[in-house]
């Protein structure tokens, strides 16, 4: 018999689907406000929902706090959904992120097409169902869920640069769902199984002629994931589309780039962890060269790009490089902090992506370019001087000035917010491997410590240049109008980047303990299969 | 039975990447029709290949299962056509709005300059 309270896991799925539904059946154009009102409360129940899934998870001694069995069948022959300190901590940033997006969207985003709302609770309902699943195939479906509602979501408000760069996001997203769908009936075809638990009780155990067979598939659906987290060489869409995207949108798309690195995280430690025999941490250099040149790609192309919507595009480029190269490494403590840093990241690129609307609000186009122009030309000086003396700084510019200061440390991970705890926690456990006592330090955490800081400048210098830009050297700007319900959303995500500081402690042993269950994943393969874990009969699978 | 279905997919596939890869919105639509039929049965045979199997145990008798199809990857075809399904009409109504908004149907948005 399921306690009621068991029901809450599957909540951040079907909440979202049926409030979605209802939505539709409202109607898009007619009852927008009512939608608007439902979308609030949605996404702050799903926070709620969420913080009662992380404090279940981290009290439970495994980690691993429920498995959902839907229709009641036993695990490897029917879906699961699984709950544990990863799967819930994401779900909480989700709807942390959403809230913050959907209020923004309000006051103006949302009148710009129809079925913003809708649309926005399926993407929620796509992204909640990928971090919650147990099962590939079903992960599949989540995928698409979220992909079609984002292929809506991006396009929201039409216009010529949103049609062009949605075209190119779609084509690469179809090409890549069937990426996903080679290696997993690859994947099936070798081991017989789709639930993940299942299958990694059982890759240990392939026979050595099918084994290139099951990697090789492993690798094809990686590129499903490393698509959708933007790892160079298959980033190229990324900029244009986010830069293109409505920003509530964009925001909440900087949770989408965590989605497939979090699945490459947890499938790479599950499928080809220790314990995965011959296959044990097959693929893991690729994953550290990959988020290595994405960082290097991204730091170039944000001190390349002329307007803050593109680099804010590149800084999430820069964040999901640094998470995949930290995972690539295959050490508890960088998992550990590399969730940091994820998380730190996202709240502040989200924080970023909304405040850019704001700034840019006030200008006309291509003014970003007409600076690039005067500062090459040194035409600066033509300037009426006696205009801009006495001048006194409007307060929304103030308020603007600061937010974008705050972004920016904590996007460049300076102190004193979040992002230096996370970098600082990065370089800490690369570079001792075996803890404080020392030990030897590979070549590969050498690089990865050089580029990590290099990033942090690169970051630095661009959001330096694009800040005084904006906020100083324009003179003959107006003042953008901004209400406060917009500069809210902004102001909370950083708060919560603060109290992510102040909290650093607690914060950082919750992300280790979920590191080293991700590491070992024993407890949730048991969690997933029962008590008696199946032995090697039928390893091999297919008939 | 085998030869035919790997040459099979085999064509459909390379068509629909070549298809993909040229400047035409058309075409590339076409061609990830084209690789999604490829896919589709490229799911069926990792299921095995058999004619006039059962996809059942018959009289609960468990038997040899080689007697028997795998009906699980002809439930996952059914989820992915459906699938691709939709996302191909959602493609198609991206690809007439950009035609109508820049006036050129190729992927960028505007012809390569002569």
């Amino acid at each position: 018999m399921i306690r009621l309270g068991d029901h809450l896991m599957i909540v951040p799925v079907v909440l979202p689907l049926f409030v979605g539904a209802v939505m539709l059946v409202l109607g898009g154009e007619r009852s927008r406000n009512v939608n608007a009102a439902l979308n609030v409360a949605t996404t702050l129940a799903l926070v709620a929902v969420g913080i009662a899934l992380v404090r279940e998870a981290d009290a439970s001694p495994t980690g691993v706090s429920g498995v959902y069995r839907l229709g009641g069948w036993p695990a490897p022959f029917a879906i699961v959904l699984v709950v544990d300190r990863l799967a819930a901590l994401m779900v909480l940033l989700t709807s942390i992120v959403a809230v913050a997006a959907v209020v923004f969207s309000v006051v103006r985003w949302h009148r710009v097409g129809i079925f913003f709302h809708p649309l926005f609770q399926f993407l929620l309902m796509g992204i909640n169902g990928a971090f919650l699943t147990g099962d590939l195939f079903n992960l599949f479906v989540f995928f698409e869920v979220l992909l079609a509602a984002s292929y809506g979501l991006a396009l929201h408000g039409s216009g010529s640069a949103r049609i062009m760069a949605g075209m190119h996001y779609i084509v690469i997203n179809l090409a890549a769902s069937l990426l996903f769908l080679i290696g997993v009936s690859l994947i099936y075809g070798v081991c017989g199984t789709l639930n993940m638990a299942d299958l990694a009780a059982r890759i240990p155990s392939i026979h050595a002629e099918n084994r290139a067979l099951a990697e090789a598939g492993a690798g094809i659906l990686s590129i499903a994931f490393l698509v959708k987290a933007g790892m160079w060489p298959l980033c190229f869409w990324l900029p244009a589309t986010y830069a293109a995207a409505p920003p509530p949108v964009s925001a909440i798309f900087a949770i989408l780039t965590k989605v497939g690195a979090c699945i490459v995280l947890r499938l790479w430690l599950l499928l080809f962890g220790d314990a995965a025999g011959a296959s044990a941490q097959f693929g893991g250099e690729w994953l550290l060269l990959g988020g290595m040149a994405t960082v290097a790609f991204g730091a170039i192309g944000s001190l390349a790009s002329q307007d803050m919507a593109r680099l804010a595009a590149f800084s999430v480029l820069v964040s999901s490089g640094t998470v995949l190269a930290a995972i690539g490494m295959g050490q508890v403590g960088v998992t550990g902090a590399a969730l940091f840093y994820l998380i730190s990241s996202t709240l502040g690129l989200a924080a970023f992506f909304l405040l850019v609307e704001l700034v840019e609000r006030g200008r006309e186009p291509g003014a970003d370019v007409l600076a690039v122009t005067r500062e090459l030309y040194g035409e600066e000086h033509e300037l009426d001087e006696s205009e801009e003396v006495g001048i006194a700084i409007p307060a929304t510019m103030g308020m603007l000035g600061l937010t974008f200061i705050a972004c920016a440390l904590v996007i460049s991970g300076l102190p004193p917010l979040s992002g230096f705890i996370a970098k600082f926690a990065l370089l800490t456990s690369a570079l001792n491997p075996q803890g404080v006592q020392g030990g030897t330090v590979s070549a590969a955490a050498w690089v990865f410590a050089v580029i990590l800081i290099l990033s942090g400048l690169a970051a630095l210098i661009a959001m330096t240049r694009a800040g005084i830009r904006v906020f100083w050297a324009s003179p003959d700007r107006a003042v953008p109008r901004v209400r406060l319900l917009e500069m809210a959303p902004v102001a909370i995500l950083l708060l919560l980047c603060a109290m992510q500081t102040i909290q650093a402690g607690p914060i950082l042993r919750f992300m280790q303990a979920t590191a080293q269950s991700l590491h070992a994943p024993h407890d949730y393969i048991r969690a997933v299969l029962g008590p008696v874990v199946e032995g090697p009969n039928g390893a091999t699978g297919g008939t | 039975m085998e030869t035919i279905l790997a040459l099979g997919i085999g064509v459909l596939a390379g068509s629909g990447v070549w298809l993909i890869l040229r400047p035409r919105t058309f075409q590339v639509i076409v061609g990830l029709s084209l690789l999604s039929y490829a896919v589709n049965l490229f799911i069926l045979a990792m299921g095995r290949l058999g004619s006039e199997v059962a996809p059942l145990l018959a009289d609960r008798a468990a038997g040899d299962p080689a007697q028997y199809a795998d009906p699980l990857p002809q439930a996952l075809v059914l989820t992915a056509i459906v699938i691709s399904f939709a996302t191909t009409a959602l493609f198609l109504v991206v690809l007439l709005a950009s035609r109508g908004l820049t006036g050129t149907d190729h992927v960028d948005g505007r012809e390569r300059e002569p």
